[in-house]
């Protein structure tokens, strides 16, 4: 028997790689960890009933009475408002790069411009959504910050649908065509379902960065007290309520500005538990 | 020999430049089940994919020739691929049942084309067309108590039987099956078997098989295939038992292939 050393190199290595893998996750979750704990420290003691069910009163900023309803309010609107105008501009691409334009050389360059799309900065889309409405004649508005968000969210749930639809399986499709499928059935019908969970997390995805986004709602949705009454007035955010709460010099309003983002963090929470719950309910259809 | 059903003129499919199909010329007989038998390689499911012109979802086939089902050439401009689809069916190798209920397979051709769920006259609803599908695919009896369960939950050797009544609802005059036991269990593949010896009376089918038991046990006519071309076709018992050309002699003395 040849002798060996008594650790391997090769054991060595399954080491080396196993703890890097669970540094890394440790550090994820840490940061994590560091981040929820910060907020619910500092924010806890400012979150109150007042604060989710009253909009800002006279001397609010000041730490007087009120609360974040206007931009809790705003903030979905946005933000579901957002995201519903992008998925009907979403799904209709990726399943055209799919079922339309294959592997053309087109829909490689649809892909590049989406990639290019997702890594532009959100204070560009702020800017670009303020010079759409400058020309439309429209003021800042529940509506502008609408629009701009979709095109913020436009790249990351195309992307992330057609990766979700470049997984079915070429044989599910031939099934449905062998049956004498349209395309357009065969995506609408067959494909849709089997990607459900994966369309279901690309809509969470862009959905958590429009919530969470300031920048591109600075110019475009304005900020008020009021909760907004309509399309086209301006509304409030919580990004930009914790922006702005943060920059006063007083220690009651910048308590307020850590609520403000413990809620905002609530929001993504609640709706990742429930698309999770959502889509082990689509999976029960996927076929593997 | 019957009635032709399919004519097969002078058949070329390229794969980019990989000539994979080499002039087949060849009849298949209406309501008799043909086998295409043939070493792994040959073009067996290259050709049985030419006659529902299902090759053209791959990229880069190029065909030439003609396939003439009842006498009209389904690659001519005017003809519609889903309704060359609907009246010729298939089978592949692996199922894949679609990713809704057991019911819903198998009404899922109906509904796309629409054909008739609801006739007052004789009563034919969806849900009895559903069971005689089914029970034509010799599955009713396992899965009628959970018709609204996911097809996902079947067994492999289920939803083989689950695909061939989603095929079969469609009502094709032929059903293409392309090695449609080799996934399969020896029971489930049996059952596959006497099912299509049981719908042969009202469809054509052409079962590719790369078994010569199945060939034996169930082939009407047979169509040997080597390297592209085709070598023998003619009545099963004919090829089998005297076969005109040496190469086919010796595929099934087992000497190749
Ligand atoms: N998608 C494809 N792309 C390129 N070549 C292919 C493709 N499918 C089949 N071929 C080639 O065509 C020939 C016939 O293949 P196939 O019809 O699958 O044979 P069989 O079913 O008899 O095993 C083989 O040489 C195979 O390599
Ligand atoms: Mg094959």
């Amino acid at each position: 028997m040849v002798p060996r050393p008594r650790i391997s190199r090769r054991k060595l290595e399954e080491l080396f790689f196993q703890g890097l893998m669970i540094i890394s996750t440790v550090g994820v979750l840490g940061s994590l960890l560091l981040i929820l704990g910060t907020i619910v420290w500092r924010g806890l003691p400012a979150l109150d009933l007042a604060m989710i069910t009253q909009t800002p009163k006279g001397g609010y900023y000041l730490g007087q009475e009120g609360g974040i309803l206007n931009a809790i309010v705003g903030s979905l609107y946005l933000a579901l408002g957002g995201t519903l105008l992008s998925m009907v501009a979403s799904l209709p691409i990726a399943l055209y790069l799919h079922f339309y334009a294959a592997r053309s050389r087109w829909a490689e360059v649809v892909r590049l411009a989406l990639d290019v799309l997702w890594g532009i900065p959100s204070i560009v889309y702020g800017a670009f959504g303020f010079l759409l409405m400058l020309w439309l004649g429209m003021r800042a508005s529940l509506l502008g910050g609408i629009i701009t968000l979709a095109f913020l969210e436009l790249p990351i749930m195309a992307r992330g649908m057609d990766e979700a639809i470049a997984m079915v399986p070429a044989a599910l499709k031939e099934a449905s065509y062998a049956l004498g499928a349209t395309r357009f059935e065969t995506a609408a019908r067959i494909v849709v379902r089997q990607t459900a969970p994966g369309l279901l997390t690309a809509v969470l995805l862009a959905f958590g960065r429009a919530i969470g986004d300031a920048a591109s709602v600075l110019f475009t949705a304005g900020y008020t007290d009021r909760l907004p009454d309509s399309l086209l007035s301006p509304v409030a955010s919580l990004p930009l309520a914790v922006f702005f709460q943060l920059g006063t010099p007083f220690p009651k309003v910048q308590e307020r500005a850590y609520a403000s983002a413990l809620v905002l963090t609530v929001i993504v929470l609640v709706l990742s538990v429930l698309s999770r719950w959502l889509s082990r309910r689509l999976t029960r259809h996927v076929i593997r | 020999m019957t009635e032709p059903l399919i004519e097969i003129r002078d058949l070329n499919v390229w794969y980019g430049t990989e000539h994979a199909l080499k002039g087949i010329t060849v009849d298949i007989p209406a309501r008799q089940i043909t086998a295409v038998i043939g070493p792994s390689g040959c073009g067996k499911t290259t050709l049985l994919r030419s006659l529902n012109r299902l090759l053209e979802e791959t990229e880069g086939t190029r065909v030439t020739g003609q396939v003439l089902l009842d006498g009209v050439n389904i690659y001519d401009r005017g003809v519609d691929v889903t309704e060359v689809r609907t009246r010729v069916g298939m089978l592949a190798p692996k199922p894949f049942p679609l990713p809704m209920s057991i019911y819903d397979n198998v009404a899922y051709g109906r509904r796309i084309h629409g054909l008739p769920v609801l006739d007052k006259g004789n009563g034919r609803h969806l849900d009895r067309i559903v069971e005689r599908y089914l029970r034509a695919a010799g599955l009713w009896e396992e899965v009628k108590d959970r018709l609204h369960s996911p097809a996902s939950g079947l067994s492999t050797g289920q939803q083989q039987r689950l695909c061939l009544a989603r095929a079969l609802a469609v009502e094709p005059e032929v059903l293409l099956c392309d090695e449609p036991t080799s996934a399969l269990d020896p029971i489930s593949a049996q059952r596959i078997e006497e099912q299509l010896r049981a719908i042969k009376t009202e469809t054509t089918i052409v079962v590719v098989t790369h078994s010569l038991r199945q060939a034996h046990r169930l082939a009407d006519y047979l169509i040997f295939l080597w390297l592209g071309e085709l070598v023998e076709a003619g009545p099963a018992r004919q090829v089998f038992q005297n076969p005109r050309d040496e190469r086919t002699r010796a595929y099934l003395a087992g000497d190749i292939g």
